[in-house]
């Protein structure tokens, strides 16, 4: 018999392997974002530099992101990609939620045809249909206008209901009956129940569709065809680094990028616990 | 009421909607119903029929260039627009299928008040309508919102892709200045076999792409859910800082992170430089021309690992504890109840999630055209490079050539394959008897 402290030991080790290994990991995945900041502080000019420590630090490519807006207007765009975000992740998530609780949980003729039709619309490639969806924003007059950036944004929404719907089947479907024979409407059932109960893909669902305007220039730039002040950031940062203006805005990128990216990472860090935590003390034990 | 007055109000019904349930007593309904054959008659008249004319040869007169005296300049003559005559044609046809389900509804409703009153039974008020809307019917109020938005910006603009594909929508024939018409399977069959270097592009791409999606949805699963299990490890300290680390790369926009990881992988790139001062290569290491597809999948693996890692730790935590108590109490090791609960629990939540994966890693545009754009090049692909995946491939055929017929004929070809895919795989595993199971 093995002595309990070899045993003792040889979990030590593991641990502290496992560390070791977590630590390397972080490193790969962490160093183009300390790349990205260190750029963003880096007083010289230019896309390449043959070292990775800058040689002066200033905090200049920050200032002239919010001075120097006569080419670039990035504080106009932070602003038009905030308020389709908002709006279009509301409205995105209304319908994620809605969808996915109309096929976990209400039980009617058509409803397997109607998951089916969903998931095959979602095939399509998205912006294939983009040149059509112009014409009819045009139609309806809102091309080159936000309210038509949100429509383009959250139209389609429905097509993802998997994640949330998969989410909702883990909801033991006693509760429902429960409240049904205490007397609740479907309508209280969803409002009261479900979603209270499902914090974690609520939050999941808002967060996504809150992100997606800032990464999303292909749509953006089919709609806007060239109306600058009505860019997103990442159609307007992505114009910074075209070959003629890389060299010169190169830093200015990397400084816009961390000013997007700082807000949403807060925002994720904030609302992690949510994935994690889940409703391990909710629903399942009720 | 007498017999023949029924006979009139069903025969008004044919031609009147809502004149059956306004007769007795469904008046609001019956309103309702008239307002839409109302709404359908006047679009027809005013938008519709035109384009309806125009849809079986897509226009016929070319806008043209004529001399006007008065003003001695040319003047253009507008000629039709085929585009907007498809759309709009496609349009029309939409609203007025719609319009024939309203009447069908129609009648329907009018047989059924009908009946309730020959059996002496009052039909169902407006009111309780409505009360029903918020119980039985409850998914109609909770599906309209999200249809509306479907037919008008998915279904329709589908419709209007598939149609591209059977026309020379091309840049020889763009509207406004130029006519395109209807080609029937020429399209397919150049793609297919008579225009080899097409053909050969074609299967190439296709090979890649599913590869790629393969092996990225693989990699990116495995490794994601490793990680989660790593972290959720007994014994790991400082559990949320090590995860808040992976999720940090998350958050930062993907164009942002794949622009940035270019410039640091590019030839003349901070990392081939500071190789190259450590002295530990002579060369730059070309990741975007020797290695470009190596280079894409690892990229790839770091963007999606966070993802997987995320959502499988939220599911790890939310397996029912007493699911494991009772394998404890009948005697079930770590490893069985691993093998037992945690795989086949992870496996049913994670399902859909995993096709959709793969899906999107088929469809992955973001990747691909931010990282290589399709590069290398290569002489025996037609307008491609050797990472184009099929998608980027389209894109740059719509964006860079034009060339909207071709694009949408790969579009429909990726819509069947991921379509077939899809639908087999969902019905097997994500959805089926067992959806019940875990509830």
């Amino acid at each position: 018999m093995k002595s309990q402290g070899f045993y003792r030991f040889r979990k030590t080790a593991a641990n502290v392997l496992c560390h070791v290994f977590l630590g390397v990991l972080s490193a790969v995945w962490l160093i183009p974002i300390a790349w990205l900041i260190l750029n963003s502080l880096r007083e010289e000019r230019g896309a390449y530099t043959s070292y990775v420590i800058p040689k002066g630090f200033t905090l200049q490519n920050y200032v002239n992101l919010f001075t120097n807006t006569k080419t670039y207007n990035f504080p106009q765009w932070f602003l038009n990609t905030f308020i389709v975000a908002v709006l279009s992740c509301l409205i995105t998530t209304l319908i994620v939620l809605m969808v996915s609780f109309v096929f976990s949980r209400l039980r009617f003729p058509s409803r397997r045809k109607l998951m089916n039709i969903l998931l095959v619309l979602g095939m399509f490639p998205g912006f294939m249909s983009m040149v059509a969806v112009y014409h009819i924003l045009k139609l309806m007059n809102l091309t080159q206008t936000l309210t038509g950036l949100v429509i383009v944004y959250s139209a389609g929404a429905a097509l993802v209901y998997y994640i949330a719907k998969g989410f909702f089947d883990t909801i033991p479907r006693s509760v429902d009956e429960a409240a049904t024979i205490d007397g609740a409407s479907k309508n209280t059932i969803f409002w009261r129940i479900t979603l209270p109960m499902s914090r974690p893909i609520v939050v999941y669902t808002l967060l996504t569709s809150f992100m997606a305007p800032w990464a999303d220039f292909i749509f953006v730039s089919v709609l806007m065809k060239g109306k600058v002040d009505k860019f997103t950031v990442a159609l307007g940062l992505r114009q910074m680094l075209e070959r003629e203006t890389v060299s010169e805005y190169f830093t200015q990128f990397c400084a816009g990028s961390v000013l997007v990216s700082v807000p949403l990472v807060i925002l994720f860090l904030l609302t992690q616990k949510n994935y994690v935590e889940g409703i391990t003390g909710g629903s399942t034990k009720g | 009421m007498g017999q023949s007055k029924a006979k009139v109000i069903t025969g008004l019904n044919f031609a009147v909607m809502g004149a059956g349930c306004a007769a007795r007593g469904q008046v609001a309904k019956g309103i309702l119903l008239f307002a839409a054959q109302c709404s359908y008659i006047c679009f027809m008249v005013f938008f519709g029929a035109g384009y309806l004319a125009g849809f079986r040869t897509l226009g016929v007169t070319e806008q043209t260039a004529a001399w006007n005296e008065s003003l001695q300049i040319n003047e253009t003559i507008k000629g039709d627009n085929s585009m907007l005559i498809l759309l709009f044609g496609i349009l029309s046809l939409a609203v007025t299928a719609l319009f024939i389900y309203l009447y069908i509804v129609n009648i329907r409703l009018g047989f059924k008040a009908l009946q309730a009153e020959r059996e002496g039974r009052r039909p169902p008020t407006f009111r309780e309508d409505l009360r029903s809307l918020w119980n039985d019917k409850y998914h109609l109020v909770l599906l309209t919102l999200p249809a509306i938005g479907l037919l008008a910006f998915t279904v329709l603009p589908q419709i209007f892709m598939v149609c591209m594909a059977f026309t020379n929508f091309d840049k020889t024939h763009q509207p406004p200045g130029k006519l395109f018409t209807w080609v029937g399977f020429d399209n397919f069959k150049e793609i297919f076999w008579s225009n080899p270097r097409k053909s050969q592009t074609f299967l190439r791409i296709l090979g890649w792409t599913l590869t790629w999606a393969v092996t990225a949805t693989a990699t990116c699963y495995f490794g994601g859910i490793a990680l989660a299990l790593l972290i959720n490890k007994k014994g790991i300290r400082l559990k949320k800082m090590w995860r808040s680390f992976f999720v940090i790369t998350i958050a930062v926009p993907q164009f942002v992170s794949l622009l940035l990881i270019r410039q640091f992988l590019n030839d003349n790139g901070t990392l081939n430089i500071l190789l190259q001062n450590w002295g530990l290569i002579d060369q730059p290491i070309m990741f975007f021309r020797d290695y470009a597809r190596q280079t894409v999948l690892f990229v790839n693996f770091w963007i999606g690992v966070p993802y997987t890692m995320l959502i499988t730790t939220g599911i790890l935590m939310n397996i029912p504890a007493d699911l494991y108590e009772s394998a404890r109490m009948d005697g079930a090791g770590p490893f069985l109840t691993f093998r037992k609960i945690t795989v086949p629990y992870m496996f049913f939540v994670t399902a859909p999630y995993l096709i959709t994966q793969f899906v999107g890693n088929i469809n992955n545009f973001n990747v691909i055209y931010l990282l290589t754009g399709g590069e290398p090049k290569s002489l025996d692909y037609y307008k491609a490079g050797k990472t184009d995946l099929l998608i980027t491939w389209l894109y740059k055929q719509t964006v860079d050539e034009q060339d909207y017929k071709l694009a949408s004929t790969l579009g429909i070809i990726i819509f069947i394959i991921i379509g077939a895919f899809s639908l087999l795989s969902f019905n097997l595993f994500a959805g089926g008897g067992k959806e019940e199971n875990f509830q």
